[in-house]
């Protein structure tokens, strides 16, 4: 079920006011963050923002496309490296 | 012969249901579609008037989307996802379900059907 537009987006507040601080300074760091479940609002575009995946931060470059999504859905939390046998095990060791 | 957005309607059905024929009609638009064409929707297929087929046919270009167009259309919503590199893209990408399903067992409609896992023993059969 989708939240109510009442309240209207969930955006993390003090990352949305790093990055609007950012915007007005005119420049461009990446911002580290757990906050997975906020909206990414338009002031976002043109950053990269490192977004927690439980592990560490991945980088991610938000684009105009992106708008309207969650942070989250850009680092994903799992990491499938294929069901056993001989294929399995040389991909784990590569990487 | 009644040919609408590229698609045959078979001739014998009442045509709120040979509407549905189309891609991107269902039961409920096919209702709305005759009645703003002011059209019966009990009659069949093969005794509108050419006068009724081609204002059914104005009222669904006018107002929907259907056919190739709506493919297209879902198709491209797909693609964006799988270009911003999102995890519903990435599902799509995989052939996997997309909205949270088990995947441990079923999703065989996503799957399609199944493939023999190499190295995989056997259930033993009864």
């Amino acid at each position: 079920m989708p939240r109510s537009v009442k309240k209207g987006p969930y955006i993390d507040e003090k990352l949305l006011l790093k990055i609007e601080g950012m915007n007005s300074r005119n420049e461009k760091k990446v911002v580290r963050t757990w906050a997975r479940s906020s909206t990414i609002p338009p002031e976002f575009v043109g950053h990269t923002i490192a977004v927690h995946n439980g592990n560490k931060f991945v980088p991610v470059y938000i684009s105009e496309n992106m708008v309207g999504h969650k942070l989250g859905e850009f680092a994903p939390t799992r990491l499938f490296r294929g069901h056993g046998g001989k294929l399995a095990d040389k991909r784990s060791k590569v990487r | 012969m009644a040919r609408i957005a590229g698609v045959d309607l078979p001739r014998n059905k009442r045509i709120v249901v040979a509407l549905t024929y189309i891609f991107g009609v269902g039961d409920s638009r096919a209702r709305k579609i005759l009645d703003a064409a002011g059209v019966d929707g009990s009659t069949r297929t093969r005794d509108l008037s050419e006068e009724d087929v081609s204002r059914l046919r104005r009222e669904i270009e006018q107002s929907y989307k259907v056919e190739g167009q709506l493919r297209t259309e879902v198709s491209m919503n797909i693609k964006r996802l799988m270009d911003i590199g999102s995890y519903r893209g990435l599902r799509h990408r995989r052939g996997l379900p997309v909205r949270g399903q088990r995947t441990h067992t079923n999703a065989r409609t996503h799957k399609g059907k199944k493939r023999a896992v190499a190295g995989k023993k056997a259930p033993p059969r009864k």
